[in-house]
């Protein structure tokens, strides 16, 4: 009923779909910064779609399980093994007592999510399993993972998936590994220098035409100083208006604000609830997942599209997503 | 009033223009603005959040297709409930000309040279004494113009004008948590052990956030908000306090 952690990697910490209903008390959403990543693998593993998992960070992950466990992720470019055979992103995995889990450095993004039939079984904290890294509690103990951790899984749902995979693993005892799969774009959303698309912020006009034409145009440096808070850019830098800082209001993540040093920030899951920088632009929710990949380094270009364009992609993504739990639940069958 | 979309899964009431002109009464617009929405609960409404001159309200695009069909009207769909339930609920205000209590929140600070590494500056740049400092501070009311920052961070308006000190030329890398202290025309106090660049000028031994309670953050905006300067000893025996039902706790929890 637990995950060993063998090693815990650069960063890994425990995640679901986030905290809601905090924010008036300054408490961020924190999540999978790709909640619709942890959503998939969740879905793949026979999992309701809110259970925890693990984010991890550039890799280094090596976990153990001490009983017979599904496992499924989505993210970045991994390399993850099960012992010396590879799985892919998308395609569900059934595991063995002793057997282990490893993730290697990301060649594109740096993220990913794993979702273990069962779910990470951490006690709620305010409604959520989220670890809040900036207030310290929620998911494992408050933290990341270290080395040597135990940690606690739940008691899978004898679901279809888990009885397919059992079923699989008889007949093909030595990779244990799905041949059916997510689609590509949702199991592997990381992309090589990539195109977020935008909806005009709130405070776009106190940025002139130039400025805002500046920024749908050109690409963007992702700077190393980046984090789970927000991805930060260190060129080029952007001209406001004014220098007046505004009266704090909410934010939320995708937002891009542009502090006095003109070098636009796009915040994510763990960003403050409410800032004072004006607000140029907010990157669409169907691709946050593409903005929670970027890495130092990383070239990004922005694209205008409108808000109702932003709703159709968002509720068709959610359609498809429908088809695809059907389609799940009559695999098993 | 203005409503505008920040981003396409929340938008921004925004209730008034300036702060400081009236902070009191755009605080109190702001309030009822927050109380007139929670309770009507507009379907895909997720949250809300009320800061200074707006409230923010985070929804789910989904959820408002179940109810408009057409994705090009999500937006416009919520604007339009949102208006219906503010102009009902200001026709009842008129009618009842009601007055919604406002809760009040006194909080122990000690203002010991310990716990108040800036007090001396603030002093200095007021031209006052550290005395005169700390019975302004605390002779003063203030009120919630919003939580941010931190999780359960207070940000208190209501600062005498004589105390305003700006922000310290570099933050300070770790803050103890309950420290108070005055940013620019502002003062309020760090719940948790935390970066920051305000002046220090006391601290509380009261836990401004605790996420085993819910609500976990001690204030709310739109709170009044007393300071009662407490001794060193006093500061001590709180402390104390604190931290024994903190044990006590954690042992029912671990039955």
């Amino acid at each position: 009923m637990s995950a060993i952690v063998k090693r815990a990697g650069f960063l890994t910490s425990v995640q679901d779909l986030g905290r809601t209903g905090l924010r008036q008390f300054g408490v961020s959403t924190s999540g999978a910064l790709d909640s619709f990543a942890l959503r998939v693998a969740n879905l793949l593993v026979g999992n309701g779609e809110r259970a925890a998992g693990l984010e991890i960070t550039l890799g280094g992950l090596q976990l153990r399980f001490d009983d017979e466990r599904i496992v499924a992720w989505c993210g970045g470019e991994f390399d993850v093994h099960i012992g010396s055979t590879a799985l892919p992103a998308g395609h569900t995995a059934f595991l063995r007592p002793g057997e282990e889990l490893k993730f290697g450095r990301p060649q594109i993004g740096c993220r990913c999510w794993l979702a273990v039939s069962g779910g990470i079984d951490v006690p709620l904290v305010l409604g959520s399993r989220s670890t809040d890294l900036r207030g310290n509690f929620g998911g494992f103990e408050g933290r990341t993972l270290r080395d040597g951790d135990v940690i606690p899984l739940g008691i899978p749902r004898q679901s279809p998936a888990f009885a397919k995979a059992t079923v699989d693993k008889q007949d093909a005892p030595i990779t244990g590994i799905s041949s059916w799969t997510a689609p590509h774009d949702w199991a592997s959303p990381a992309k090589r220098d990539p195109i977020l698309r935008f909806v005009r912020g709130i405070d776009s006009s106190r940025f002139n035409d130039v400025t805002i034409q500046h920024f749908a145009s050109v690409a963007f440096t992702v700077s190393p100083d980046s984090d789970r808070m927000g991805v930060r850019f260190d060129s080029p830098e952007l001209q406001r208006e004014d220098n007046v800082d505004l009266t704090s209001e909410a934010v939320a993540p995708g937002t891009i604000q542009v502090p006095p040093s003109g070098k636009p920030i796009l915040l994510l899951g763990d960003c403050q609830t409410i800032g004072g920088y004006p607000k140029i632009a907010h990157v669409i929710t169907v691709d946050l997942g593409i903005a929670a990949q970027l890495r130092a380094g990383d070239h990004v270009r922005f694209c205008e599209v409108s808000l109702s364009d932003a709703h159709r992609l968002l509720l068709e993504r959610e359609r498809e997503l429908e088809r695809f739990r059907i389609g799940l639940s009559l695999q098993g069958s | 009033m203005e409503i505008i979309p920040l981003g396409d899964s929340a938008l921004i009431v925004r209730v008034r223009d300036r702060f400081e002109d009236s902070p009191e009464e755009t605080l109190d617009e702001v309030l009822r603005t927050f109380q007139q929405l929670r309770s009507a609960a507009i379907p895909s409404v997720i949250e809300l959040a009320p800061a200074y001159t707006t409230v923010a309200v985070f929804f789910d695009p989904v959820a408002v297709t179940k109810v408009r069909e057409r994705p090009d009207e999500v937006f416009g769909w919520l604007r339009e409930q949102i208006l219906h339930v503010l102009a009902a609920g200001s026709d009842r205000g008129k009618r009842r000309k009601t007055k919604r209590a406002i809760r009040s929140v006194e909080i122990p600070i000690c203002y010991d040279p310990e716990f108040a590494p800036d007090l001396d500056d603030v002093a200095r740049r007021a031209g006052l004494s550290t005395k005169e400092v700390v019975d302004l501070h605390s002779g003063a009311e203030y009120r919630v113009a919003c939580i941010g920052f931190v999780p359960g961070f207070p940000f208190l308006t209501g600062l005498p004008k004589k105390l305003a000190t700006p922000r310290r030329d570099t933050p300070r890398k770790e803050i103890p948590p309950g420290s108070v202290g005055i940013g620019g025309a502002q003062t309020g106090i760090y719940p948790l052990r935390s970066p920051g660049g305000w002046n220090l000028i006391g601290r509380t031994p009261l836990k401004l956030f605790d996420p085993t309670k819910n609500p976990p953050a001690l204030l709310g905006a739109g709170d009044r908000v007393r300071f009662r300067p407490i001794t060193r000893e006093e500061f001590a025996a709180f402390a104390e306090a604190t931290a024994a039902e903190d044990s006590l706790k954690r042992h029912v929890r671990g039955k």
